[in-house]
């Protein structure tokens, strides 16, 4: 009988609508990060790290980046006999069809998979923060409590602790009240979104759950539990965890990797995080080029000047461009004499000649002011930008522009141009 | 494919000098984030053969490293697959390779159990990018029986440590010369073959009966006017590294834009075993151009004209110019380094000064204590 003390089950089936355009064509889990890595490399570097070596990846929002990425878990180190990372979309049974309607029904609907493997615990992971943590140090937290649920939790400060699920512990870290998003909250101690369940108390609630509809861990699993009298507890963690959900926390967890000693430090030789690169190519920085505070990927031709940035592998930056405190993301290029301020250009995009990005005043947006609420000038993937336009500061940009779409060759503050159904 | 694949990777050249006292030549690296062997094992792969065997001898540790897993090449398969096979003893025999006749005579029965009728041929220091099939093509419309791949050397190279070929207007070579001091001949021997199996599992019989162990002298020289040897040219980029000075040119080759398309873009790749190493890093003070820099660097100083590998770490302050840095190599802070090749895994203190000359590149080996966290 196939035995493992500990699987993980990996939410990444959600869009992540925070972050725009850039999350229209892939799930937020593989959006590029740090000029080399997708979101899902740090859960997933973690597992293998922490010797979890069996991993359901749950998908569901558009997952064939996803996919391709995950393939067979080589990188990871996931690719097993016994074990090792699969894929889990929806399916359809006998019954009928469901899509998964929250986290808790997507582990619902998979309990065959755990099943499987007769685990005595199940970690349960969101693919969607940046941190390193040893899972096997929480577990052993978690045996010595002899707790039904360990919630992962982090010190935040009071002022950020409105934006998080927050847990009031007695004196043994044991939970003793949930508040989500309390407007003035009694502890600042916030849930990253980690847990570790022992597996009867998983299958029991998920199965007396199994008629909640949109069945959430937040909002159902975890207070079923704690109604029941379950023993739950605070792991507490105080490394780097950042939650990359907005389009303004997601440029600066880049930009902090720039620091002359990054907080959230890749270049350790403990603890790595593995990634897929179709790329190894060295990166090639002409004689005309310069190149300030930066981290720059592989296979990277830079022809122009690089300040304060994060370039992912195989951008091109051609002669004359000028591209400042922003992120390119993999394949893309930047057209010469183009300069680009503050921006996130998404993967494959392609910028043309003497274009200008980050232009004129802030100015709120007319498209999501939810969403484009900073600075930046957010281009999607497969983008294409024009020779010799501007665009302006919070903008959003999809799809093959042509100079038809820009007035007066201009994109102001706060606008947008969506091309969707524009499908390749 | 109907071929199978060796890569001879056992050789060591006094011309390296200290660059092969701790590893084979076919395990130099190159390009900033290869290895020498990458070259012939991915146009293997990209050519679609199945089963590949990499002979050793010299030094096999690091190369052994390097392939501890097939899959970099896509050689991790039920159907053939990497094979790496370093002289043993046996009941009959407890001889190194004597030449690479010997090596191929010592794994006889790889060829004999294969069934693929043909036989690729590669050394493990050359590096190219060239798809075989275009010459098993060649060679059976030449009805060849041994085809040779040749370049056209160029005026600098130094002649002497090649073989040199003299070829007629069939293509047919006519004359095969190891290593001449002075010669006619143009074409250069790249040191990738194609035969039929069986013909070179009966000529490498032969030559061990006649204690004949040298695949070059005594079966292509020996044979040349009995066998049908044929020479199959090729105009794309080809270096043989195996000489500080050319080791030294073909890395500095890569920063020539054509050349890293050529290997780089056009397709298919190179591949390589991957390191995980994050995205190279540039913190204030770094002044980097016409440079390679490989991924897991961290530059605070100057570098003009170099090629960085994988994990350099340069202090501020430095001055590195037309220099191979190898990897995981940490120079400290204020140190000039000008033309020389840095040894991997060096340590280098702060305000030190190592200047070659363009003529003569320096090699710089120097192991102190580093501090690490």
């Amino acid at each position: 009988m196939i035995k493992k003390e500990m699987i993980a089950m990996l939410l990444a089936g959600g869009q992540g609508s925070r972050l725009g355009v850039l999350t229209h064509n892939v799930a937020k889990p593989a959006v590029s990060f740090g000029g080399k890595y997708r979101i899902i490399d740090f859960p997933l570097s973690n597992c293998i790290n922490s010797g979890v070596d069996t991993v359901g990846v749950l998908t569901q929002y558009q997952p064939l980046r996803l996919n391709t990425h995950i393939g067979i878990g080589i990188p990871w180190d996931l690719d097993r006999n016994m074990g090792g990372v699969t894929v889990l979309p929806p399916y359809e049974n006998a019954a009928g069809s469901d899509w998964y309607s929250g986290t808790a029904n997507a582990i619902y609907q998979n309990l065959e998979y755990m099943e499987s493997y007769n685990p005595d615990y199940v970690l349960i992971l969101s693919g969607d923060h940046i941190y390193k943590m040893d899972y096997e140090v929480m577990l052993d937290y978690h045996k010595a409590n002899n707790a039904d649920i360990t919630i992962a939790a982090m010190p935040v400060s009071m002022e950020e602790a409105s934006r998080f699920g927050i847990l009031i512990t007695d004196e043994n870290s044991r939970v003793t009240e949930f508040e989500e998003k309390p407007k003035v909250p009694r502890s600042n101690l916030a849930s990253m979104g980690i847990y570790i369940f022992s597996w009867k108390a998983l299958r029991d609630s998920l199965i007396e759950l199994s008629n909640e509809p949109g069945c959430d861990f937040g909002k159902h699993i975890i207070p079923h539990v704690f109604n029941k009298g379950g023993r739950i507890f605070s792991y507490e963690f105080n490394g780097y965890w950042k939650d990359v959900g907005t389009l303004e926390t997601y440029w600066e967890a880049n930009m902090e990797l720039v620091d002359i000693i990054p907080e959230f430090n890749l270049y350790e030789e403990y603890w790595k995080i593995y990634t897929k690169g179709d790329i190894i190519t060295p990166q090639y920085i002409s004689a005309a080029s310069t190149i300030n505070k930066s981290i720059i990927g592989e296979g990277v031709e830079v022809y122009g000047e690089v300040n304060n940035s994060v370039i992912g592998a195989g951008v091109v930056i051609e002669e004359g461009a000028v591209v400042t405190d922003s992120i390119i993301m993999k394949g893309s290029k930047i057209g010469a004499n183009s300069k680009v301020t503050k921006a996130i250009i998404a993967e494959n995009s392609e910028v043309g000649k003497n274009c200008e990005i980050g232009a004129f005043e802030f100015c709120e947006s007319r498209y999501d002011k939810k969403v484009y609420n900073c600075d930046l000038a957010v281009i999607g993937e497969r983008t294409t930008i024009p020779d010799g336009v501007v665009i302006g500061k919070n903008t959003a940009i999809l799809g093959k522009t042509t100079i038809d779409d820009y007035v007066d060759g201009k994109l102001l503050s706060g606008d947008f141009i969506v091309k969707v159904g524009g499908k390749i | 494919m109907r071929a199978i694949g060796i890569v001879l990777a056992g050789g060591n050249s006094k011309r390296m000098k200290e660059l092969s006292n701790k590893r084979a030549i076919a395990a130099m690296p190159i390009a900033g984030s290869y290895r020498s062997i990458d070259f012939a094992l991915s146009n293997m792969s990209n050519s679609h053969v199945q089963k590949v065997a990499v002979f050793t001898q010299y030094n096999s540790r690091s190369l052994n490293e390097h392939l501890s897993s097939s899959k970099w090449w896509d050689f991790g398969r039920k159907q053939g697959g990497l094979f790496v096979f370093t002289p043993t003893i046996t009941a009959e025999s407890s001889d190194w390779y004597r030449g690479t006749a010997d090596a191929l005579y010592q794994n006889l029965v790889f060829l004999k159990r294969s069934h693929e009728p043909y036989v690729i041929i590669s050394a493990g220091d050359g590096i190219y990018k060239l798809d075989y099939n275009k010459v098993l093509e060649y060679h059976i419309e030449k009805k060849a029986d041994i085809t040779v791949v040749c370049k056209k050397a160029n005026d600098t190279e130094d002649l002497t440590r090649f073989g040199m070929v003299s070829i007629n207007d069939d293509g047919r070579i006519v004359n095969f010369e190891e290593k001449p001091i002075v010669t006619d001949s143009v074409n250069i021997s790249c040191g990738i073959y194609i035969i039929r199996r069986r013909q070179l599992i009966e000529l490498i019989e032969r030559s061990i009966a006649e204690d004949r162990y040298d695949f070059v002298k005594d079966i292509l020289i020996r044979y040349k006017n009995l066998k049908r040897i044929y020479a199959y040219k090729i105009n794309s980029y080809w270096s043989n590294i195996a000489s500080v000075e050319s080791y030294y040119k073909t890395n500095m080759d890569f920063l020539k834009k054509e050349v890293r398309d050529h290997f780089f873009v056009e397709y298919p790749g190179v591949y390589s075993k991957v390191d995980d190493l994050p995205p190279a890093k540039y913190n204030p003070g770094a002044k980097v151009s016409n440079s390679l820099i490989a991924s897991g660097c961290i530059i605070n100083g100057t570098v003009e004209n170099s090629v960085l590998f994988n994990k350099s770490y340069i202090g501020n302050g430095c001055i590195i110019r037309n220099s191979v840095i190898l990897n995981d190599v940490y120079i400290g802070d204020n140190t000039v380094i000008e033309n020389c090749i840095v040894e991997s895994r060096d340590t280098i203190r702060a305000n030190s000064t190592y200047i070659g000359t363009a003529e003569q590149v320096r090699i710089v080996i120097e192991k102190n204590e580093r501090y690490t966290l």
